[in-house]
Protein backbone atom coordinates (compact mmCIF):
# COMPACT_ATOMS: atom_id res chain seq x y z
CA UNK A 1 0.00 0.00 0.00
CA UNK A 2 1.65 3.16 -1.22
CA UNK A 3 0.23 6.60 -1.76
CA UNK A 4 2.24 8.57 -4.24
CA UNK A 5 1.59 12.09 -5.35
CA UNK A 6 3.41 13.68 -8.24
CA UNK A 7 3.45 17.26 -9.48
CA UNK A 8 0.29 18.20 -7.63
CA UNK A 9 -0.83 21.79 -8.12
CA UNK A 10 -3.89 23.72 -7.03
CA UNK A 11 -4.75 27.40 -7.32
CA UNK A 12 -7.57 29.36 -5.80
CA UNK A 13 -8.26 32.39 -7.92
CA UNK A 14 -4.92 33.81 -8.98
CA UNK A 15 -3.11 32.43 -5.96
CA UNK A 16 -1.29 29.11 -6.19
CA UNK A 17 -1.82 27.18 -2.95
CA UNK A 18 0.76 24.60 -3.93
CA UNK A 19 2.47 23.60 -7.13
CA UNK A 20 4.68 20.71 -8.14
CA UNK A 21 4.01 18.98 -4.85
CA UNK A 22 5.27 15.42 -4.66
CA UNK A 23 5.23 12.92 -1.83
CA UNK A 24 5.25 9.24 -1.15
CA UNK A 25 3.70 7.48 1.81
CA UNK A 26 4.14 3.80 2.51
CA UNK A 27 2.66 1.40 5.02
CA UNK A 28 3.10 2.76 8.51
CA UNK A 29 4.03 6.26 7.36
CA UNK A 30 2.57 9.39 8.83
CA UNK A 31 2.81 12.83 7.30
CA UNK A 32 2.09 15.92 9.34
CA UNK A 33 1.05 18.97 7.33
CA UNK A 34 1.98 22.32 8.73
CA UNK A 35 1.54 25.87 7.58
CA UNK A 36 -0.16 29.12 8.41
CA UNK A 37 -3.92 29.53 8.13
CA UNK A 38 -4.90 29.51 4.49
CA UNK A 39 -1.69 27.86 3.36
CA UNK A 40 -3.58 25.01 1.72
CA UNK A 41 -3.49 22.20 4.31
CA UNK A 42 -7.21 21.57 4.07
CA UNK A 43 -7.14 21.88 0.29
CA UNK A 44 -4.37 19.31 0.02
CA UNK A 45 -6.27 16.88 2.24
CA UNK A 46 -9.41 17.41 0.17
CA UNK A 47 -7.47 16.72 -3.03
CA UNK A 48 -6.10 13.51 -1.52
CA UNK A 49 -9.63 12.55 -0.44
CA UNK A 50 -10.97 13.26 -3.92
CA UNK A 51 -13.37 16.01 -2.85
CA UNK A 52 -11.44 18.65 -4.77
CA UNK A 53 -9.94 18.12 -8.20
CA UNK A 54 -6.32 19.22 -8.50
CA UNK A 55 -5.31 21.53 -11.33
CA UNK A 56 -2.21 19.53 -12.18
CA UNK A 57 -0.56 16.34 -11.11
CA UNK A 58 -1.79 12.97 -10.06
CA UNK A 59 -2.52 10.90 -7.01
CA UNK A 60 -1.72 7.19 -7.15
CA UNK A 61 -2.47 4.30 -4.86
CA UNK A 62 0.00 1.53 -5.65
CA UNK A 63 -0.20 1.38 -9.44
CA UNK A 64 -3.67 2.77 -9.74
CA UNK A 65 -4.27 6.37 -10.68
CA UNK A 66 -7.00 7.95 -8.60
CA UNK A 67 -9.53 10.12 -10.39
CA UNK A 68 -11.44 12.26 -7.88
CA UNK A 69 -13.86 10.12 -5.86
CA UNK A 70 -13.18 6.94 -7.84
CA UNK A 71 -14.34 3.69 -6.25
CA UNK A 72 -10.89 2.66 -5.08
CA UNK A 73 -10.31 6.02 -3.45
CA UNK A 74 -13.63 5.94 -1.63
CA UNK A 75 -12.90 2.45 -0.37
CA UNK A 76 -9.54 3.42 1.13
CA UNK A 77 -9.87 6.96 2.41
CA UNK A 78 -11.20 8.04 5.76
CA UNK A 79 -11.45 11.83 5.78
CA UNK A 80 -12.31 13.76 8.91
CA UNK A 81 -12.77 17.42 8.09
CA UNK A 82 -12.85 20.32 10.49
CA UNK A 83 -16.61 20.04 10.78
CA UNK A 84 -17.69 17.01 12.76
CA UNK A 85 -20.12 15.51 10.23
CA UNK A 86 -22.69 14.67 12.90
CA UNK A 87 -26.46 14.98 12.76
CA UNK A 88 -27.64 17.05 15.73
CA UNK A 89 -30.92 15.15 15.91
CA UNK A 90 -29.28 11.75 16.38
CA UNK A 91 -27.63 10.36 19.48
CA UNK A 92 -23.90 9.74 19.76
CA UNK A 93 -24.40 6.02 19.20
CA UNK A 94 -26.73 6.55 16.23
CA UNK A 95 -24.31 9.00 14.66
CA UNK A 96 -21.44 6.55 14.97
CA UNK A 97 -23.49 3.64 13.63
CA UNK A 98 -24.70 5.72 10.69
CA UNK A 99 -21.22 6.96 9.77
CA UNK A 100 -19.86 3.42 9.91
CA UNK A 101 -22.75 2.03 7.86
CA UNK A 102 -21.89 4.51 5.11
CA UNK A 103 -18.20 3.56 5.51
CA UNK A 104 -19.33 0.11 4.42
CA UNK A 105 -18.55 -1.67 7.67
CA UNK A 106 -21.11 -3.35 9.85
CA UNK A 107 -20.12 -3.22 13.49
CA UNK A 108 -21.96 -5.19 16.17
CA UNK A 109 -23.58 -3.02 18.86
CA UNK A 110 -21.27 -4.15 21.71
CA UNK A 111 -18.14 -3.17 19.72
CA UNK A 112 -19.78 0.13 18.96
CA UNK A 113 -20.44 1.01 22.57
CA UNK A 114 -17.01 -0.28 23.56
CA UNK A 115 -15.43 2.12 21.07
CA UNK A 116 -17.55 4.99 22.38
CA UNK A 117 -16.51 4.17 25.96
CA UNK A 118 -12.90 4.04 24.88
CA UNK A 119 -13.26 7.43 23.21
CA UNK A 120 -14.36 8.83 26.55
CA UNK A 121 -18.09 8.98 25.93
CA UNK A 122 -19.15 6.44 28.55
CA UNK A 123 -22.67 7.15 29.76
CA UNK A 124 -23.33 9.56 26.90
CA UNK A 125 -24.18 7.11 24.13
CA UNK A 126 -27.85 8.05 24.10
CA UNK A 127 -27.34 11.80 24.28
CA UNK A 128 -28.36 13.79 21.20
CA UNK A 129 -25.29 15.14 19.42
CA UNK A 130 -26.56 18.69 19.86
CA UNK A 131 -26.17 18.27 23.64
CA UNK A 132 -22.55 17.18 23.39
CA UNK A 133 -19.67 19.58 23.82
CA UNK A 134 -17.39 20.33 20.89
CA UNK A 135 -14.70 18.03 22.29
CA UNK A 136 -17.18 15.22 22.84
CA UNK A 137 -18.36 15.55 19.25
CA UNK A 138 -14.75 15.25 18.17
CA UNK A 139 -14.48 12.06 20.21
CA UNK A 140 -17.25 10.42 18.18
CA UNK A 141 -14.88 10.94 15.26
CA UNK A 142 -12.17 9.15 17.25
CA UNK A 143 -14.48 6.19 17.78
CA UNK A 144 -15.10 6.13 14.05
CA UNK A 145 -11.35 6.14 13.35
CA UNK A 146 -11.08 3.11 15.57
CA UNK A 147 -13.75 1.11 13.78
CA UNK A 148 -13.84 2.09 10.14
CA UNK A 149 -10.79 0.09 9.01
CA UNK A 150 -9.73 2.31 6.15
CA UNK A 151 -6.02 2.24 5.32
CA UNK A 152 -5.57 5.95 4.57
CA UNK A 153 -6.51 8.48 7.23
CA UNK A 154 -6.78 12.11 6.14
CA UNK A 155 -7.34 14.19 9.23
CA UNK A 156 -7.91 17.93 9.30
CA UNK A 157 -7.08 19.44 12.71
CA UNK A 158 -8.23 16.27 14.48
CA UNK A 159 -7.17 17.55 17.89
CA UNK A 160 -9.28 20.71 17.74
CA UNK A 161 -11.33 21.07 20.91
CA UNK A 162 -9.83 17.90 22.40
CA UNK A 163 -8.43 18.05 25.92
CA UNK A 164 -4.96 16.76 26.80
CA UNK A 165 -6.28 13.31 27.54
CA UNK A 166 -8.16 13.29 24.23
CA UNK A 167 -5.00 14.23 22.35
CA UNK A 168 -3.19 11.35 24.08
CA UNK A 169 -5.97 8.98 23.07
CA UNK A 170 -5.81 10.25 19.50
CA UNK A 171 -2.03 9.79 19.38
CA UNK A 172 -2.42 6.22 20.60
CA UNK A 173 -4.98 5.54 17.88
CA UNK A 174 -2.67 6.88 15.19
CA UNK A 175 0.17 4.75 16.53
CA UNK A 176 -1.89 1.58 16.45
CA UNK A 177 -3.14 2.45 12.96
CA UNK A 178 0.47 2.84 11.77
CA UNK A 179 1.49 -0.42 13.43
CA UNK A 180 -1.31 -2.14 11.56
CA UNK A 181 0.25 -0.87 8.35
CA UNK A 182 -2.02 2.10 7.83
CA UNK A 183 -1.11 5.48 6.38
CA UNK A 184 -2.02 8.83 7.84
CA UNK A 185 -1.87 12.43 6.75
CA UNK A 186 -2.60 14.90 9.52
CA UNK A 187 -2.95 18.67 9.33
CA UNK A 188 -2.31 20.13 12.76
CA UNK A 189 -0.76 23.01 14.65
CA UNK A 190 0.13 20.85 17.64
CA UNK A 191 3.33 18.90 18.10
CA UNK A 192 1.99 15.39 18.35
CA UNK A 193 4.02 12.91 20.37
CA UNK A 194 3.55 10.07 17.91
CA UNK A 195 5.86 7.17 18.64
CA UNK A 196 6.76 6.60 15.00
CA UNK A 197 8.94 8.35 12.46
CA UNK A 198 6.92 11.45 11.65
CA UNK A 199 7.48 13.32 8.43
CA UNK A 200 6.52 16.92 8.24
CA UNK A 201 5.63 19.08 5.31
CA UNK A 202 5.44 22.83 5.47
CA UNK A 203 2.87 24.36 3.18
CA UNK A 204 2.73 27.94 2.04
CA UNK A 205 5.57 29.78 0.35
CA UNK A 206 8.54 27.47 0.70
CA UNK A 207 7.67 23.96 -0.44
CA UNK A 208 9.29 21.19 1.48
CA UNK A 209 9.48 17.83 -0.17
CA UNK A 210 8.38 14.98 1.99
CA UNK B 1 -4.78 -1.27 20.75
CA UNK B 2 -7.63 -3.67 21.31
CA UNK B 3 -9.54 -6.41 19.62
CA UNK B 4 -12.03 -4.04 18.00
CA UNK B 5 -9.63 -2.41 15.59
CA UNK B 6 -8.37 -5.65 14.13
CA UNK B 7 -6.02 -4.36 11.53
CA UNK B 8 -6.36 -2.19 8.51
CA UNK B 9 -8.56 -4.14 6.22
CA UNK B 10 -10.25 -2.40 3.39
CA UNK B 11 -13.40 -4.40 3.11
CA UNK B 12 -15.07 -4.55 -0.27
CA UNK B 13 -18.59 -3.21 -0.22
CA UNK B 14 -20.89 -6.19 -0.20
CA UNK B 15 -23.71 -4.85 -2.32
CA UNK B 16 -23.94 -1.35 -3.77
CA UNK B 17 -27.76 -1.37 -3.50
CA UNK B 18 -27.37 -1.24 0.26
CA UNK B 19 -26.33 2.39 -0.16
CA UNK B 20 -29.81 3.19 -1.46
CA UNK B 21 -31.50 1.48 1.46
CA UNK B 22 -29.19 3.14 3.98
CA UNK B 23 -29.87 6.58 2.49
CA UNK B 24 -33.65 6.09 2.53
CA UNK B 25 -33.62 4.93 6.15
CA UNK B 26 -31.24 7.69 7.19
CA UNK B 27 -33.34 10.50 5.77
CA UNK B 28 -36.61 9.00 7.01
CA UNK B 29 -35.20 8.77 10.51
CA UNK B 30 -33.92 12.35 10.38
CA UNK B 31 -37.26 13.52 8.98
CA UNK B 32 -39.21 11.83 11.75
CA UNK B 33 -37.01 13.50 14.37
CA UNK B 34 -38.13 16.93 13.19
CA UNK B 35 -41.85 16.48 12.70
CA UNK B 36 -42.61 20.17 12.32
CA UNK B 37 -40.63 20.20 9.09
CA UNK B 38 -42.24 16.96 8.03
CA UNK B 39 -45.72 18.47 8.20
CA UNK B 40 -44.70 21.65 6.39
CA UNK B 41 -45.65 20.53 2.86
CA UNK B 42 -48.93 19.04 3.99
CA UNK B 43 -50.01 22.06 6.06
CA UNK B 44 -49.10 24.38 3.20
CA UNK B 45 -51.20 22.32 0.76
CA UNK B 46 -54.23 22.18 3.02
CA UNK B 47 -54.15 25.90 3.78
CA UNK B 48 -53.70 27.05 0.19
CA UNK B 49 -56.33 24.72 -1.25
CA UNK B 50 -58.83 25.57 1.51
CA UNK B 51 -58.45 29.29 0.93
CA UNK B 52 -59.67 29.08 -2.66
CA UNK B 53 -63.34 28.24 -1.98
CA UNK B 54 -63.37 31.08 0.57
CA UNK B 55 -61.88 33.55 -1.87
CA UNK B 56 -63.67 32.50 -5.04
CA UNK B 57 -67.09 31.98 -3.46
CA UNK B 58 -69.35 28.95 -3.16
CA UNK B 59 -70.30 28.71 -6.81
CA UNK B 60 -70.20 24.96 -7.55
CA UNK B 61 -69.55 25.09 -11.28
CA UNK B 62 -66.67 27.53 -10.95
CA UNK B 63 -65.06 25.68 -8.05
CA UNK B 64 -65.24 22.41 -9.89
CA UNK B 65 -63.79 24.01 -12.98
CA UNK B 66 -60.69 25.34 -11.15
CA UNK B 67 -60.22 22.33 -8.81
CA UNK B 68 -57.58 20.35 -10.80
CA UNK B 69 -55.45 23.42 -11.39
CA UNK B 70 -55.68 24.66 -7.81
CA UNK B 71 -54.82 21.33 -6.20
CA UNK B 72 -52.00 20.63 -8.63
CA UNK B 73 -50.41 24.08 -8.31
CA UNK B 74 -50.67 23.91 -4.52
CA UNK B 75 -49.12 20.42 -4.49
CA UNK B 76 -46.31 21.58 -6.74
CA UNK B 77 -45.54 24.60 -4.55
CA UNK B 78 -45.76 22.45 -1.41
CA UNK B 79 -43.07 20.14 -2.78
CA UNK B 80 -40.99 23.12 -3.93
CA UNK B 81 -41.15 24.54 -0.41
CA UNK B 82 -39.41 21.47 1.04
CA UNK B 83 -36.61 21.33 -1.54
CA UNK B 84 -34.07 23.82 -0.12
CA UNK B 85 -33.69 21.59 2.96
CA UNK B 86 -32.98 18.47 0.93
CA UNK B 87 -29.18 18.85 0.82
CA UNK B 88 -28.55 22.13 2.67
CA UNK B 89 -28.50 20.68 6.21
CA UNK B 90 -26.21 17.80 5.19
CA UNK B 91 -23.98 20.27 3.39
CA UNK B 92 -23.73 22.55 6.42
CA UNK B 93 -22.87 19.86 8.97
CA UNK B 94 -20.37 18.06 6.73
CA UNK B 95 -22.32 14.80 6.40
CA UNK B 96 -22.84 15.37 2.68
CA UNK B 97 -19.07 15.18 2.17
CA UNK B 98 -19.01 11.93 4.06
CA UNK B 99 -21.83 10.57 1.91
CA UNK B 100 -19.85 11.50 -1.21
CA UNK B 101 -16.81 9.71 0.25
CA UNK B 102 -18.81 6.60 1.09
CA UNK B 103 -17.84 3.44 -0.81
CA UNK B 104 -21.47 3.19 -1.90
CA UNK B 105 -22.11 4.90 -5.25
CA UNK B 106 -23.23 8.50 -4.77
CA UNK B 107 -25.92 8.08 -7.43
CA UNK B 108 -27.59 5.36 -5.33
CA UNK B 109 -27.32 7.45 -2.17
CA UNK B 110 -28.85 10.36 -4.10
CA UNK B 111 -31.65 8.08 -5.30
CA UNK B 112 -32.26 7.06 -1.71
CA UNK B 113 -32.46 10.66 -0.57
CA UNK B 114 -34.87 11.37 -3.43
CA UNK B 115 -37.12 8.46 -2.45
CA UNK B 116 -37.12 9.55 1.20
CA UNK B 117 -37.96 13.09 0.14
CA UNK B 118 -40.92 11.87 -1.88
CA UNK B 119 -42.14 9.63 0.95
CA UNK B 120 -42.16 12.66 3.27
CA UNK B 121 -43.49 15.32 0.88
CA UNK B 122 -45.07 14.05 -2.36
CA UNK B 123 -46.73 10.94 -0.97
CA UNK B 124 -48.64 12.65 1.87
CA UNK B 125 -49.64 15.38 -0.58
CA UNK B 126 -50.97 12.83 -3.08
CA UNK B 127 -52.80 10.91 -0.35
CA UNK B 128 -54.51 13.97 1.12
CA UNK B 129 -55.40 15.67 -2.17
CA UNK B 130 -58.59 13.62 -2.84
CA UNK B 131 -59.92 14.84 0.53
CA UNK B 132 -59.22 18.41 -0.51
CA UNK B 133 -60.86 17.78 -3.88
CA UNK B 134 -64.09 17.06 -2.01
CA UNK B 135 -64.31 20.74 -1.09
CA UNK B 136 -64.52 21.50 -4.79
CA UNK B 137 -67.34 19.05 -5.46
CA UNK B 138 -65.35 16.50 -7.47
CA UNK B 139 -67.03 13.08 -7.76
CA UNK B 140 -65.42 9.78 -6.74
CA UNK B 141 -63.98 8.99 -10.13
CA UNK B 142 -62.49 12.46 -10.53
CA UNK B 143 -61.01 12.26 -7.04
CA UNK B 144 -59.40 8.94 -7.96
CA UNK B 145 -57.90 10.46 -11.12
CA UNK B 146 -56.63 13.45 -9.12
CA UNK B 147 -54.96 11.21 -6.54
CA UNK B 148 -53.43 8.93 -9.17
CA UNK B 149 -52.11 11.82 -11.25
CA UNK B 150 -50.39 13.18 -8.14
CA UNK B 151 -49.02 9.73 -7.27
CA UNK B 152 -47.39 9.62 -10.71
CA UNK B 153 -46.43 13.28 -10.81
CA UNK B 154 -45.04 14.07 -7.35
CA UNK B 155 -42.07 11.67 -7.62
CA UNK B 156 -41.07 13.57 -10.77
CA UNK B 157 -41.33 16.83 -8.81
CA UNK B 158 -38.94 15.36 -6.20
CA UNK B 159 -36.49 14.23 -8.89
CA UNK B 160 -36.34 17.46 -10.84
CA UNK B 161 -36.32 19.42 -7.60
CA UNK B 162 -33.44 17.38 -6.19
CA UNK B 163 -31.35 18.14 -9.28
CA UNK B 164 -32.10 21.84 -8.85
CA UNK B 165 -31.34 21.72 -5.12
CA UNK B 166 -28.04 19.94 -5.75
CA UNK B 167 -26.99 22.42 -8.44
CA UNK B 168 -27.73 25.48 -6.31
CA UNK B 169 -26.19 24.07 -3.13
CA UNK B 170 -24.09 26.60 -1.29
CA UNK B 171 -25.04 29.41 -3.67
CA UNK B 172 -26.18 32.62 -2.02
CA UNK B 173 -29.88 33.15 -2.68
CA UNK B 174 -29.90 29.55 -3.82
CA UNK B 175 -33.55 28.86 -3.08
CA UNK B 176 -34.79 31.60 -5.43
CA UNK B 177 -32.37 30.44 -8.10
CA UNK B 178 -33.55 26.89 -7.57
CA UNK B 179 -37.20 27.89 -7.99
CA UNK B 180 -36.34 29.70 -11.23
CA UNK B 181 -34.43 26.68 -12.43
CA UNK B 182 -36.98 24.08 -11.44
CA UNK B 183 -40.35 25.68 -12.14
CA UNK B 184 -40.08 25.69 -15.96
CA UNK B 185 -39.23 21.99 -15.80
CA UNK B 186 -42.29 21.38 -13.62
CA UNK B 187 -44.60 22.78 -16.29
CA UNK B 188 -45.02 19.58 -18.37
CA UNK B 189 -45.81 17.57 -15.23
CA UNK B 190 -48.36 20.19 -14.20
CA UNK B 191 -50.00 20.21 -17.63
CA UNK B 192 -50.26 16.42 -17.92
CA UNK B 193 -51.32 16.00 -14.29
CA UNK B 194 -53.99 18.68 -14.09
CA UNK B 195 -55.00 17.85 -17.66
CA UNK B 196 -55.79 14.26 -16.71
CA UNK B 197 -58.31 15.43 -14.11
CA UNK B 198 -59.87 17.94 -16.48
CA UNK B 199 -60.27 15.28 -19.12
CA UNK B 200 -61.85 12.94 -16.59
CA UNK B 201 -64.29 15.72 -15.71
CA UNK B 202 -65.15 16.14 -19.40
CA UNK B 203 -65.46 12.33 -19.73
CA UNK B 204 -62.58 12.21 -22.23
CA UNK B 205 -60.05 9.39 -22.18
CA UNK B 206 -57.22 10.55 -19.90
CA UNK B 207 -55.00 7.46 -20.18
CA UNK B 208 -52.58 9.25 -22.54
CA UNK B 209 -51.80 11.75 -19.77
CA UNK B 210 -51.11 8.94 -17.30
CA UNK B 211 -48.87 7.23 -19.87
CA UNK B 212 -46.91 10.44 -20.39
CA UNK B 213 -46.54 11.01 -16.64
CA UNK B 214 -45.43 7.40 -16.27
CA UNK B 215 -42.91 7.79 -19.07
CA UNK B 216 -41.44 10.94 -17.47
CA UNK B 217 -41.30 9.09 -14.15
CA UNK B 218 -39.41 6.15 -15.64
CA UNK B 219 -37.00 8.35 -17.53
CA UNK B 220 -36.42 10.44 -14.41
CA UNK B 221 -35.83 7.49 -12.09
CA UNK B 222 -33.05 6.27 -14.36
CA UNK B 223 -31.33 9.55 -15.13
CA UNK B 224 -31.99 11.82 -12.14
CA UNK B 225 -29.73 9.97 -9.62
CA UNK B 226 -26.72 10.39 -11.90
CA UNK B 227 -27.52 14.05 -12.53
CA UNK B 228 -27.89 14.69 -8.78
CA UNK B 229 -24.63 12.86 -8.01
CA UNK B 230 -22.77 14.88 -10.64
CA UNK B 231 -24.26 18.14 -9.34
CA UNK B 232 -23.34 17.27 -5.74
CA UNK B 233 -19.73 16.51 -6.70
CA UNK B 234 -19.49 19.91 -8.36
CA UNK B 235 -21.03 21.64 -5.34
CA UNK B 236 -18.58 19.95 -2.96
CA UNK B 237 -15.48 20.88 -4.94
Amino acid sequence: MTLSVAGLGLSRGSRALFAGLSLKLQMGDVLVLRGANGSGKTSLLRVLAGLTAADQGEVRWDDEKWTPLCASQRAKVLYLGHVNALKDELTAAENLALALAFDGVSVPAPDLSYALDLAGLAGRHQLAARRLSQGQKRRIGLARLQLSRKPLWLLDEPTNALDAEGVKLFTAMVESHLQDGGLACIATHLTLAIDAPVREMMLGGREAMA
Amino acid sequence: MNSVAAGVISQPVQSPERGLWLAVMRDLRLGLRSRAELLQALVFLVIVVSLFPLAVGPEDALLKRIAPGVVWVAALLAVLLTLPRLFAADHADGTLEQLALSPYPLALIAAGKMIAHWLMSGLPVALVSPLLGLQFGLDTHELWVLGTSLMLGTPVLSMIGAIGAALTLGVRGGSILMALLVLPLYVPVLIFGAGAVEQAMASIDYSANFSLLGAILLLGSISAPFAIAAALRISLD
